[in-house]
């Protein structure tokens, strides 16, 4: 008999004071609990983390790659988004 | 995000490839540029890839049972619980490995299950048997000596879950090599018994080893293909040259004989070893080493006795999901 799919969480850790929760990978479990301690047990085995996300996958919405022109290079031509796009005398000092 | 949902609905219509696609595929490998999980791939890359990291997968998780054989009797508590401490990586890389081949669209469950079934491969040196506590000492220094050198140019594979996984892999691993020389390193320096003892391990081990890097490249049939697309950086004779130049020095440091005395060095520094018994490489990949059959005894043993708990899970989840959605109607 095929096993059953559990399942699958994706895990954020934040890995010291201060710094945001970040992306380290994924795991399966069947409830929010266990995927806690098994993302403790997986992730963590060297003082990697002081905190942990687990998030259902299927709960995520992914941005299409195969659309990442119209999405992102709208950004590109926007140079004076820039603070190096205006010009400052040297007189005025650091600005 | 590696969602398997994505790749699974997206794989239908990737059935006729257009030569367009390939070539700027192709192109994107070229550029050094990482292949994620929900860009367009060839299907023969993907298969290609799913083959090989599931591979990897498996070997990580048998590779716990020779291992495992020895850590109700390691001679210290020291040695114990680092032993422990390198099974349990060995479970972890098992599992970020998963994940990894998991993002090319086949589930865990299906993976496993074709190893338990037998139909998919593992490592051949986990298909040797443990016999001494010297033993776990080769293992760490040779066995994961070799498994970090064919690791590290797999950090800049052009997959990039697969290339992620193994930079975590590489980081944890440095810790198993050096936990084995220092086993064999007191053995060496110990009694005579001892000595012999951490020799024989060796003598039983070396070719094996060498035969972890996979047949020659005279003969391989994937390299050719793994190579263009970057998922494979150094050839298997390559990375075996450079895995022996690196391991004989440490070897002659113990005081330890290479069960090799053909072996010569050429003007190059390089250490030439001598013919490998390919015959015996084959008869083990197609299942008859010396513990084939007790390795996959022991993964169905022990998958059959977790079902349960995973079914408890399952319906523990379930209940409890079926209480929230009934709470929410009141």
């Amino acid at each position: 008999m095929a096993t059953p799919n559990t399942p699958l969480w994706e895990v954020f850790i934040r890995s010291r004071n201060g710094l945001a929760h970040k992306h380290v990978g994924s795991l399966h479990a069947s409830d929010a609990t266990m995927a806690l301690q098994a993302a403790r047990d997986i992730y963590t085995r060297r003082g990697e983390g002081l905190s942990i996300w687990v998030v259902p996958s299927t709960a995520i919405t992914a941005s299409d790659p195969t659309e990442k022109g119209m999405m992102f290079e709208p950004a590109e031509s926007k140079i004076y988004r820039h603070p190096t796009f205006y010009e400052v005398p040297e007189e005025v000092g650091h600005m | 995000m590696y969602t398997q949902a994505l790749n699974t609905a997206e794989t239908d219509d990737r059935g006729l490839e257009d030569a367009g696609r390939a070539a700027q595929f192709q192109a994107r490998i070229d550029a050094e540029e990482r292949i994620e999980p929900n860009d367009w791939m060839p299907a023969a890359y993907r298969k290609t890839l799913t083959r090989q990291i599931s591979q990897h997968a498996h070997s990580e998780i048998v590779g716990m049972l020779p291992e495992g054989n020895w850590i109700t009797r390691a001679p210290s508590l020291r040695r114990k619980a680092a032993l422990l401490a390198k099974v349990q990586d060995e479970c972890g890389h098992g599992l970020y490995l998963y994940a990894a081949a998991e993002t090319l669209g086949t589930s865990r469950e299906e993976l496993v299950d074709a190893m338990l079934a037998g139909k998919a491969k593992y490592s051949s040196i986990f298909n040797y048997p443990t016999l001494t506590w010297a033993d776990i000492g080769t293992i760490g220094w040779l066995v994961d000596g070799a498994a970090i050198m064919n690791q590290i140019p797999l950090c800049r594979c052009s997959y990039g879950p697969y290339a992620r996984a193994m930079i975590r892999v590489c980081k944890e691993e440095s810790f198993h090599q050096r936990q084995g020389y220092e086993i064999m390193l007191t053995l060496c320096r110990g009694s005579e018994e001892q000595k012999a003892m951490a020799q024989d391990a060796l003598n039983r081990w070396w070719w094996p080893v060498l035969m972890m890097f996979g047949p020659p490249d005279s003969t391989s049939q994937h390299s050719d293909t793994s190579t263009k697309w970057k998922i494979k950086r150094f050839s298997n004779d390559e990375l075996r040259q450079k895995f022996v130049d690196a391991t004989v020095p440490q070897a002659q440091y113990l005081g330890l004989t290479i069960p090799d005395p053909g072996m010569t060095q050429d003007a190059d520094g390089h250490w030439r070893y001598s013919e490998i018994d390919w015959t015996e490489f084959k008869q083990v990949l197609a299942g008859n080493g010396p513990c084939n059959r007790d390795r996959i005894a022991a993964r169905r043993k022990a998958h059959a006795e977790g079902a349960w708990v995973r079914e408890a899970a399952a319906s523990y989840a379930a209940k409890r999901a079926h209480r929230q959605t009934a709470q929410a109607a009141e």
